[in-house]
């Protein structure tokens, strides 16, 4: 214990135990107390029995299921709030369906690319009308309205609600320190874990989908925009007040109109956020391409599933050229009047467009029966070696990391993580794990959630292996960068229940499908960040390196790497909640644990207390795995 | 735009003024405009009773139906929001028709579907030719260890379907005290596939199925032997050690749907057909590669004589 209170200590003031106590002893320090966990673990390791089925917690959450079932039509808070809640939101989407079904297909293709023409130029006007187009060709027409109008609807609701906040964090300190924390489990929290706290509340159908994505999406709004206005030069203000406006003045003349680029951004991002959960939700009778995408997963159909991941990719970069054009141009002033003109003749060209009649029989141009077609191939012939695959990285890797997890005490591992939490980035974020982790064991669900963070490790080992590979690669070889861009730009935009499938043609129902498809989901933006991490290295060092006479190999690993450490943590961090949400979404496909909890709370009546437990217990890992290692990369760059 | 946007307002304050919003205001009320909101339960053969049905309700009656994806106990939710019209192929659920039909009144049972419904645990037929005992549930101890698998953690594995069908497995494995896991598949598309794959390479392999399913006709499949069900053993979910019952499938109805459905509703009660209706379209489904409309069309006009008592007069 006194290892402990010593390293809190050096924890929280680096710089001045540096020269007390040198590098060396620090790692001293750390080695010796590693050998005395396994040492103690040895001592106290438990049989890792199952969780109860009738914790205190599960207990709790049926209640609180049975309490609103029957006050769904009587209690105040229901009547005369989320009741309401629930209509303004059927309001809105309605609102949005009946303006998209307004205008016929053509219409609406023609309005899209009028809306592009106006906001981001002519070349992203003929891509929009081109993808939309695509959509049409797919034979998803449908759907893809459906999905957009979810999309359109829960982004106005996130924007409307969002920005306001945002402006209000930047403006009033206490409110940006208040909303920091929240915004941050919400950005945690898996998207799945969402789905059975809204089907209580607001039972299925479109509004709780909408509602679900508004939660998923409206942190994004809130940060950027309250960057955006924080980022606002301060003489601009300070001459405006010196002219005597008013604060409300500065905020509507100055702060806004300079922040526009910033509040297309939010906008931006906003709606790629809410496009990838509005396919979740599908899960809770939302219409449009996750139902496809769902009933693929069903029937085991993956090119099915491939189709309608096509679809939400054309949909994604769309309306993603369509925003950051808008962003670019948010600083181009044109008259009133030229954009009147310009305004007009859109609007003349879409109704023009919209009278073109429109046949009900579209064709479909499907990639499923090529898709299909290859996957059978390769579930044919490489059938031996996905099993023998999957077998000994279970066997080798995951296997003994969960016995050593799950027959830890829960007590064992909360100390451990206070410890070496505080070693690695000081005491208040290994604080907050600590506590976390013991939430969890409070909740009743320790086997799981020990079975998750196994499944979660292997997950995040590989995708680090592959994604520093790559990264590095991409930092050196430009070519190779370039060849790479447009498949990780087309990998972040699927949706991540699209991974399933391949992994579970390849795999089988298995931990190890989850951490396949965990692998793809997160690899890309890791190899974002290992890519820009390897690039800052500044250039001087690189120079000297090179004319101290380092082989490359010896450059990057003596001089780019290690300078990049910062960057690479960074990439850990992304990596680890992103495979976390991914590993969940494999309980669907058979691994088990936390993610089966959740599926299964909201499926089977009598698991929905455990289920519940289970979304809240992921919630709680999520946030340890987050604070130790954005911990570790705040100390490292201290 | 104006004008939506005043009307949506004045619809608000229209609610508003009856004190209070109920949880199923803002839904349309079912069937008002000739709409059949069919749920679709996660396994082929309810989507044949589904297809077939929605045919005749479109081409004969002349309805629009619509079909949700939904799983089986999400489904009954949609009887009080007005999401769901109607469940083709309920498996039980005594749970289930008490809160909603009973407590609830917003369900009502609208007949059984003539099909007769098996759960149980199977074998392929290679294994019980060659452990001609496996087929009793007192002798699977014995052969735990050929079913082990990299998920079940030193067991035998029981392979189960989605999470969200009818199952006691996991009671049923403890109280029984086998020395076996039961690990989701997810789907009954991966049940298959694995039973396939059990026959074709002769790999050992316990599994949760059920009938009427069309994978029967096609290979053969050795039911395991578990106590004999009797009236009430299965009352505590987590009690549980005797078999499934055999389950006579009905179909529920929304109490909305049952008083203002119409012919349609009628077409729906009147429903009712055999296992082996219910697997020709299941095949028809999944191995010829027909969509629903495909898969009834040609059902539907091979079959008249089944079909035409259903349609109201």
């Amino acid at each position: 214990m006194s290892a402990g209170t010593a390293a809190a200590e050096e924890g929280s003031r680096p710089a001045a135990t540096v020269s007390r106590w040198p590098r060396p002893g620090r790692r001293t320090l750390v080695a010796g107390l590693a050998v005395a966990a396994v040492g103690a673990w040895l001592g106290v390791r438990t049989t890792g029995a199952a969780d109860s089925d009738d914790a205190a917690a599960f207990r709790f959450f049926d209640d609180v299921r049975d309490w609103v079932d029957a006050h769904r039509d009587t209690h105040p808070l229901f009547r005369y709030g989320v009741n309401y809640l629930r209509l303004a939101v059927v309001e809105v989407v309605g609102f949005v369906q009946t303006l998209l079904h307004l205008l016929s297909g053509p219409g609406t293709i023609a309005a899209v690319g009028a809306v592009a023409f106006l906001a981001a130029g002519i070349r992203t006007a003929v891509l929009a009308v081109a993808g939309f187009l695509g959509l049409g060709l797919l034979g998803l027409w449908e759907a893809s309205i459906d999905t957009l109008a979810l999309t359109l609807a829960a982004v106005v609701l996130a924007v409307l609600i969002g920005m306001p906040l945002g402006v209000l964090a930047a403006h009033v300190s206490p409110v940006g320190a208040a909303l920091r924390p929240v915004l941050d489990v919400m950005q945690i929290l898996p998207t799945f874990a969402y789905l059975a706290p809204m089907t209580l509340l607001f039972s299925i159908g479109e509004p709780a989908a909408v509602i679900a994505t508004l939660i998923y999406a409206v942190p994004v709004t809130v940060r950027i925009t309250e960057l955006g206005i924080r980022g606002v030069s301060p003489v601009a203000v300070e001459a405006a007040t010196a002219l005597g406006s008013t604060r409300g003045q500065v905020l509507a003349k100055v702060r806004l109109p300079m922040a526009r680029a910033s509040l297309a951004l939010a906008v931006n991002q906003t709606i790629m956020m809410a496009l990838s959960m509005v396919v979740v939700t599908a899960l809770i009778d939302a219409p449009g391409l996750g139902q496809d995408i769902v009933r693929a997963l069903e029937r085991v159909n993956v090119g099915a599933a491939f189709d309608a991941g096509l679809a939400i990719v054309l949909l994604a970069v769309v309306l993603d050229r369509i925003t950051t054009g808008a962003a670019r141009r948010a600083t181009v002033h044109r008259s009133t009047r030229t954009r009147l003109i310009r305004t007009g003749l859109a609007a003349a060209a879409v109704l023009a467009v919209s009278l073109i009649p429109w046949g009900s029989g579209h064709p479909g141009y499907s990639f499923a029966p090529v898709v299909n077609d290859l996957t059978g191939w390769v579930e044919l012939h490489w059938y031996d070696a996905t099993d023998a695959l999957r077998n000994a990285v279970s066997a080798v890797l995951l296997n003994p990391l969960e016995s050593l997890l799950t027959t830890t005490p829960w007590w064992f591992f909360v100390l451990v993580v206070a410890v070496f939490g505080t070693l690695g980035g000081g005491w208040r974020s290994a604080l907050v794990a600590a506590l976390a982790a013991a939430g969890i064991a409070g909740l009743g669900l320790w086997l799981h959630a020990m079975q998750t963070l196994a499944t979660v490790l292997v997950a995040t080992l590989v995708t680090m292996v592959l994604g520093i590979l790559s990264g590095v690669l991409c930092a050196r070889h430009d070519r190779f960068a370039a060849a790479l861009r447009p498949i990780l730009d087309a990998a972040q935009t699927m949706p991540s229940f699209v991974y399933l499938l391949p992994a579970v043609a390849l795999f089988g129902a298995s931990r190890f499908t989850a951490i396949a498809a965990a692998v793809i989901y997160a690899v890309p933006p890791v190899v974002r960040l290992v890519e820009r991490g390897v690039r800052d290295v500044p250039a001087e060092a690189v120079e000297a390196a090179r004319a101290a006479g380092s082989t490359p190999a010896q450059l990057l690993w003596k001089v780019q790497l290690p300078l990049a450490r910062r960057g690479l943590l960074l990439a850990a961090n992304q990596g680890i909640v992103m495979v976390l949400a991914m590993v969940v979404v494999g309980g669907l496909v058979g691994a088990g644990a936390l993610g089966y909890d959740v599926v299964a709370g909201f499926a089977q009546r009598e698991d929905f207390g455990k289920g519940l437990a289970a979304g809240f217990a992921i919630v709680l890992l999520g946030i340890v795995l987050d604070r130790l290692t954005q911990g570790f990369a705040k100390e490292r760059a201290s | 735009m104006r004008w939506a946007l005043i009307t949506s307002t004045t619809l608000l304050l229209a609610v508003a003024g009856c004190g209070g919003a109920s949880s199923t205001a803002g839904t349309d009320a079912p069937a008002a405009k000739g709409t059949v909101k069919i749920a679709i339960n996660p396994w082929v053969g309810y989507e044949a009773n589904a297809a077939v049905l929605g045919y005749l309700l479109e081409h004969e009656l002349g309805y629009t139906v619509e079909e949700k994806n939904l799983k089986e106990e999400v489904s009954w939710q949609g009887f009080e929001t007005g999401e769901v019209d109607v469940i083709v192929e309920n498996w039980g659920h005594d749970d289930l028709k008490k809160t909603y039909i009973d407590e609830k009144k917003v369900a009502v049972d609208a007949g059984p579907t003539g099909n007769k419904g098996i759960i149980g645990w199977y074998v392929p037929q290679w294994m019980a030719d060659k452990y001609p005992d496996i087929t009793d549930h007192t002798n699977l101890n014995k052969y735990a260890g050929l079913f082990k698998t990299s998920e079940s953690g030193g067991k035998g594995q029981l392979l189960d379907g989605d999470p969200s069908f009818v199952t006691n497995d996991a009671a049923l494995v403890s109280n029984l005290k086998l020395n076996y896991k039961v690990v989701y598949s997810g789907s009954e598309a991966a049940l298959i596939k694995a039973a396939q794959q059990a026959t074709a390479q002769q790999k050992p392999l316990l599994f949760y199925f059920y009938e009427p399913q069309w994978l029967f006709a096609k290979e053969k499949y050795v039911r395991v032997k578990l106590p004999a069900y009797t009236a009430g053993c299965d009352a505590d979910p987590k009690k549980v050690a005797c078999d499934y019952p055999d389950y006579v499938l009905d179909k529920i109805a929304s109490k909305k749907f049952a008083d203002t459905g119409g012919p349609a509703y009628q077409l729906i009660k009147n429903f009712t057909w055999t296992n082996d209706d219910q697997n020709l379209v299941a095949d028809y489904l999944t191995n010829q590669g027909m969509d629903h409309e495909q898969a009834a069309e040609k059902w539907v006009k091979e079959h008249e004589a089944t079909w035409k008592p259903w349609i109201p007069s």
